[in-house]
């Protein structure tokens, strides 16, 4: 019999219920915030874009850590070979609108606009994914694995062998730019004050030779940041429903018992096959959008370090927790793009300060502190993970999975209160 | 007692054989089940009890003979198709969603009756809200119905095992079954449970819906079934009402040996 005395007080039990449940919330809402004030706070602190634009790549990666999640948190496949859709979707952007085509065996190029092509290589992705899945779906676990990674090898490799359609490894240059019929500037973006703009010429949509004023994104980071924070909202606004309908709760019961969801009259080939077709849609949409902002496709751009990456991502943010995995995805950026490569500068300065400044020179075999640090930068990057792991074994902001239990152990304390009243 | 084949019976089995290797699980059955009976399976472990639960839904494919369900054959289909047609089961070793609430559960359950497409879900279309209302409160009413609506938002594998095997069953309900498949759903029980479990039952006939049960506690079978099959070693021994099989020579053998 529990004595009331040594049990949390009422209120507080409730609080952190309470707490719990809104804590996605609170996370969406931070975010949102940080992404809306995030350009002007770094255009006043640093007066330059170059941080924006690095946030418009991260965004590419939490564009794909939530399709991902998709696949790996929601109906549990375990896909290795991820990027190959993101190589899929970048390629089919890239080669329909720049001029590659036209010294293909076509003979033809296209100029087609991005914001058709963007939806093309969402469907093109869509399609693969559907593809690979019809035949190795059927595999569990391991296999599906292999058999994914297999695929994930086999595009890039593609992408090298092929170079009368993809130029190789010489990559796919001068993609063409998004545009639009105008734009909107303000003291945000660094103008004195709000107008609508149009300083670019770009094609005409019905006709490619024709030429039109326009905004042309061309390598404006600020104009891709809001296209892809803009795209990563409707993406979670997405996914969050496909979470809580029918096809969600389809997906979720095959992860936990194949068996038995198929018992309950799930048809588990084809719920698994819309997993990965959606998850690749994702992907491919997001590599449609890499193509654009970066005007350049290469296959070193879609090797298996993306896939893994982005499944870290995924893994170390809370699988299925879509604000989780947004936040494991920024978090593995930022330590891949700002904290490693700052890391040498760092601790050679640090060295400087506290007096071990002889240890920053190259001396026979020691190559200096920095360069030491470069050399085990991954090995800093492995221990970084496995701290986390063992730190948050269920993920930076876990799915349900850890709320229910906690919930499950304040109902509990509830009844047992209950009970003790009565007997009391 | 073997009938005429009719439109009266839910499920008949026809010389239906199950191979594994070199071990004839299911041997050569024919039975048939009637509208709106209790009708059990027994005998001893081992003896292809569950392997013919799992030919009926498909989780097998029979090596040899036929499954009509309801006037149709349905011999081999894949067990979302059996599951759509309405024959719901549960399992020997409970298999609930274990990270799923109690709620979820159910709605699973319900996922073959409902109608919402991809689209539907994706931009949460009216039609489809309206459809999550209805499903959530259907499940809510089958909580209550097997008594653990006020586990709905737990997860399932912190429920005790008795309101796992409830759970287990108002899932299997929420698929809208003619024919529910019970398979040792008072393993493990205590008496007060049984009892519990034999209402429910009659609940769920007072459904209109034909439940097929393997059961090992003779006197639970007794107490709720019409007729009984005996299996031992995959062959059918007895088929019969209660009081004449548990006088049954064979029966009487295969459960207590021979020289009993």
């Amino acid at each position: 019999m529990n004595e009331p005395a040594t049990r949390r007080p009422a209120w507080l039990r409730r609080l952190s219920i309470r707490r719990i449940r809104d804590r996605d919330a609170v996370i969406y809402g931070v975010l949102l915030l940080l992404a809306i004030a995030f350009p002007s706070a770094v255009l006043y602190a640093t007066g330059s874009s170059a941080l924006i634009s690095q946030a418009a790549d991260a965004g590419t990666y939490v564009l794909l850590a939530i399709g991902l999640n998709v696949v790996v948190g929601f109906a549990g496949l375990l896909d290795l070979g991820y990027a190959a859709f993101f190589a899929i979707g970048a390629y089919t952007f890239a080669l329909f609108s720049s001029s590659q085509l036209g010294s293909s065996p076509l003979h033809q190029s296209f100029h087609l606009p991005f914001w058709l092509m963007i939806f093309a290589a969402l469907v093109a992705a869509a399609g693969a994914g559907a593809l690979l899945g019809f035949p190795t779906l059927r595999l569990r676990g391991d296999y599906l694995a292999i058999v994914t990674l297999g695929f994930g090898e086999i595009v890039p490799q593609l992408s090298y062998n092929l170079p009368q359609w993809t130029n190789g490894i010489n990559a796919i240059g001068s993609i063409d730019r998004p545009s639009l019929p105008a734009w909107i500037t303000g003291p945000w973006a660094g103008a004195n004050n709000i107008a609508i703009i149009q300083p670019d010429v770009c094609r005409q949509l019905t006709n490619s030779t024709k030429f039109a004023p326009c905004f042309s994104f061309g390598y404006d980071p600020i104009a891709f940041y809001v296209l892809i924070v803009i795209t990563i909202i409707v993406a979670v606004i997405l996914v969050g429903n496909l979470y809580r309908s029918r096809l969600g709760r389809a997906w979720m019961a095959i992860r936990e018992d194949e068996v038995a969801a198929a018992a309950m009259g799930i048809n588990t080939v084809t719920t698994k096959l819309l997993a990965f077709a959606i998850g690749a849609s994702f992907s491919g949409f997001a590599g449609a959008y890499y193509g654009a902002s970066f005007g350049l496709v290469s296959p070193d751009d879609f090797l298996f370090l993306v896939s893994i990456t982005v499944l870290v991502m995924v893994v170390l943010g809370g699988m299925g927790n879509i604000p989780g995995v947004i936040v494991g995805a920024l978090v593995i950026y930022f330590v891949l793009n700002s904290f490693l490569p700052a890391l040498p500068p760092a601790v050679e300065s640090l060295a400087n300060t506290v007096g071990l400044g002889s240890l920053n020179n190259s001396n026979g075999n020691w190559p200096g502190l920095a360069q030491e640090i470069q050399r085990i930068n991954f090995l800093v990057y492995g221990l970084i993970l496995v701290l986390m792991m063992l730190l948050r074994p269920q993920g930076i902001f876990p799915s349900r999975v850890r709320e229910q239990e906690l919930k499950h152990v304040a109902v509990q304390d509830d009844e047992a209160a209950v009970e003790a009243s009565h007997s009391s | 007692m073997s009938q005429p084949a009719g439109t009266d019976n839910i499920l008949e089995l026809t010389n239906l054989s199950k191979r594994f290797g070199g071990l004839l699980a299911v041997d050569n059955v024919s039975l048939h089940i009637k509208r709106g009976e209790v009708f059990a399976l027994i005998g001893p472990n081992g003896a292809g009890k569950t392997t013919l639960f799992n030919n009926v839904t498909g989780l097998f494919q029979p090596t040899s003979g036929s499954v009509v369900f309801d006037g149709r054959d349905i011999t081999g289909s894949r067990p979302h198709t059996v599951a759509r047609l309405g024959i719901a089961r549960t399992f020997q070793n409970i298999r609930l969603f274990s990270y799923m609430s109690s709620l979820d559960n159910v709605r699973v359950g319900r996922h073959v009756r409902m109608h919402a497409k991809l689209w539907d879900s994706l931009l949460k279309l009216p039609a489809e809200r309206r459809e999550e209302d209805r499903v959530t409160e259907e499940a809510m009413d089958l909580l209550n119905f097997v008594g653990i609506a006020k586990q709905a938002n737990h997860y399932a594998r912190n429920l005790p095992y008795g309101q796992q095997r409830r759970l287990e069953i108002a899932r299997a309900l929420a698929t809208d079954p003619k024919l529910l498949l019970l398979d040792e759903p008072a393993a493990g029980f205590t008496p007060q449970e049984k009892v519990e479990l034999m209402r429910l039952v009659e609940k769920i006939l007072d459904r209109g819906i034909t439940v097929f049960l393997i059961e090992h506690d003779m006197k639970l079978v007794m107490g709720i079934s019409q007729r009984i099959v005996v299996l031992d070693h995959g062959e059918k021994i007895a088929e019969g009402p209660p009081e004449e099989v548990r006088k049954d020579a064979r029966v009487i053998e295969a459960y207590l040996g021979k020289s009993a």
